[in-house]
């Protein structure tokens, strides 16, 4: 399990700064919530962690980002190896409509690597245990991904990025699009894989980044303005911001 | 005062719903006579079109001067094959790494340049296209030639690929390709193996519009392939194409001739409709995946 150390990090959409010099590390073993108001470039802070804020048109970011202790924004680093050992979920669930349960649980090792189709099953059976899903799909593994619920269809995601063995796990408000008991699950789920993975969630779910994180970082315009144990943020904040936002006040 | 309120309120819904009926009957009437003329085609080209098929006439070619019979357009059925066959050989690939550039790659210049042409070779007309070939290919090899038709017909072809696979591709949702992005697999692969076959029925819907496309063409074959009277297999030979026989034969007086002619429509149609249906048939098999 690694660390994630970020400093002086900074992001552009064109010529609109999003993230302003921003600071924050993400332990082993730990989930790291990221909340704020929207807008607040929380979302471009994660997508930041893994290289996938460049993806869009238009987007850069600048700073660093060290991953047990190498600058994934260095000279001579390839985004597709960081992705592969920083996984991310997202906020919608994605699943890929042409592939079945079973194809998408193991999309990435079946398309990234060569795999004989024994060793795809078990792990596709491990990934979909560990998030949870596979008592319920183990009889239809070859049906579409699309056919399933919402919330199972999130698990499956999260399944798809578990199977590749990644060793952060970054999660995108994974559960605003959910109802509540899928959202529940989902909950307990990285309850689970905190032990295994280094997580790092963004939500604008205050009560879920309180159930959820050990450290929660505040963000507002960009800028970090508080990061601290989650139980320390949402008792005794140092930030009169932070206390107005956890409080409910604003945002 | 209560009655008369009543009175009124139906008085307004009677009104409305005479206003309903007759805008829906006459929306109905405009969806009638848009249908018209294509009815009156199809009729028409059924009457005159079924009586001409025959085997001969998709067996033989066309009866020397001293035979009664008008013969068949068999060189014209291969002809066709072998121009728009060839035809799609060059524009298919093309239109679809085009359009793959253009939707996951294209930003700035380049690919606004590349859209403005495509767009331009849209709405050229066609027999433009068959001249311009003419003068650059026929001149060059010194003779007409198959090959030149294919050539004629791909720029007719490519950009409808082109622009419709773009469109496709473009309707496959960005979350898809991030979250195989993020599963650290490369671009490339993200494209070959999610993206294109997520989009897979839009395109082979776009090919099939530009097959019928390519198939119905007259003017740029006329000036490239010449046509034959004789079936070639060569691409560098004079070759017959189904319009062009037809457009031949309409302009003789026999009527035997003229029949033929009308036999060649009717497969033409028949060839179009299929391709058309079967268009409709698979992206109306994607929508429902894709929903």
């Amino acid at each position: 399990m690694k660390s994630l150390v970020v400093s002086d990090l900074s992001a552009w959409f064109g010529r609109k700064r999003v993230l302003r010099s921003v600071d924050m590390s993400a332990e082993p073993g730990s989930v790291t919530a990221i909340i704020g108001p929207s807008g607040c470039g929380k979302s471009t802070l994660l997508r930041c962690l893994n290289r996938m804020h460049e993806e869009v048109r238009g987007a850069r970011a600048q700073g660093k980002v060290l991953f047990d202790g190498l600058d994934i924004y260095g000279p001579g680093v390839d985004p597709v190896d960081v992705r592969r050992r920083i996984g991310m979920v997202f906020q919608r669930p994605n699943p890929f409509p042409t592939m079945s349960i079973f194809e998408n649980a193991v999309a990435g090792l079946r398309l990234g690597s060569k795999m004989r189709r024994a060793e795809l099953q078990e792990r596709a059976e491990r990934a979909l245990r560990a998030s949870g899903l596979w008592e319920e799909v183990k009889d239809g593994l070859d049906e579409p991904g699309g056919k399933l619920s919402g919330g199972q269809q999130q698990r499956l995601c999260i399944a798809r990025a578990l199977a590749v063995e990644p060793e952060v796990l970054l999660m995108d408000e994974p559960a605003s699009a959910l109802d509540p008991a899928s959202t529940l699950r989902i909950e307990e789920l990285i309850q689970e894989l905190k032990s295994r993975y280094n997580v790092v969630i963004v939500t604008h779910n205050m009560q879920q980044a309180a159930r959820i994180s050990d450290w929660t970082l505040f963000m507002l315009y960009g800028e970090v303005v508080e990061y601290a144990p989650t139980k320390k943020m949402f008792t005794t904040p140092e930030d009169r911001r932070t206390e107005d936002y956890v409080t409910g006040r604003f945002g | 005062m209560i009655a008369s309120a009543q009175t009124g309120a139906a008085a307004t819904f009677g009104r409305r719903r005479l206003k309903d009926r007759a805008f829906t009957a006459f929306l109905w009437a405009c969806g009638g006579v848009a249908l018209v003329p294509l009815g009156v085609i199809a009729y028409y080209v059924v009457r005159r079109g079924l009586p001409a098929l025959s085997v001969a006439f998709f067996t033989k070619t066309p009866a020397g001067p001293l035979d009664p019979s008008a013969g068949g357009m068999v060189q014209s059925f291969i002809g066709s094959g072998l121009i728009v066959g060839m035809a799609c050989l060059i524009s298919i690939p093309l239109g679809i790494l085009t359009a793959i550039y253009l939707s996951e790659y294209g930003r700035g210049r380049i690919a606004d340049a590349i859209r403005f042409v495509a767009e331009i070779l849209l709405s050229t007309p066609s027999i433009v296209a068959g001249l311009v070939v003419s003068a650059v290919v026929v001149t060059a090899m010194r003779s007409f030639s198959a090959i030149a038709g294919s050539l004629a017909i791909s720029l007719l072809m490519w950009p409808v690929i082109t622009r419709a696979t773009e469109e496709i591709l473009r309707l496959v949702p960005q979350e898809l390709r991030e979250g195989a992005l993020a599963l650290g697999l490369p671009r490339w692969k993200v494209i070959l193996r999610i993206v294109i076959p997520t989009a897979g029925a839009g395109i082979l819907t776009a090919m099939m519009l530009a097959v019928a496309r390519g198939l119905g063409e007259t003017a740029p074959i006329l000036l490239t392939a010449l046509g034959s009277d004789y079936v070639n297999s060569s691409p560098w030979r004079p070759t017959d194409a189904v319009p062009l026989r037809i457009y031949d034969y309409a302009r003789q007086p026999l009527e035997a001739l003229q029949q033929v002619a009308w036999g060649g429509a009717i497969t033409l149609m028949v060839g179009v409709l299929v391709l058309s249906i079967g268009a409709r048939v698979l992206s109306a098999r994607q929508e429902r995946r894709l929903r």
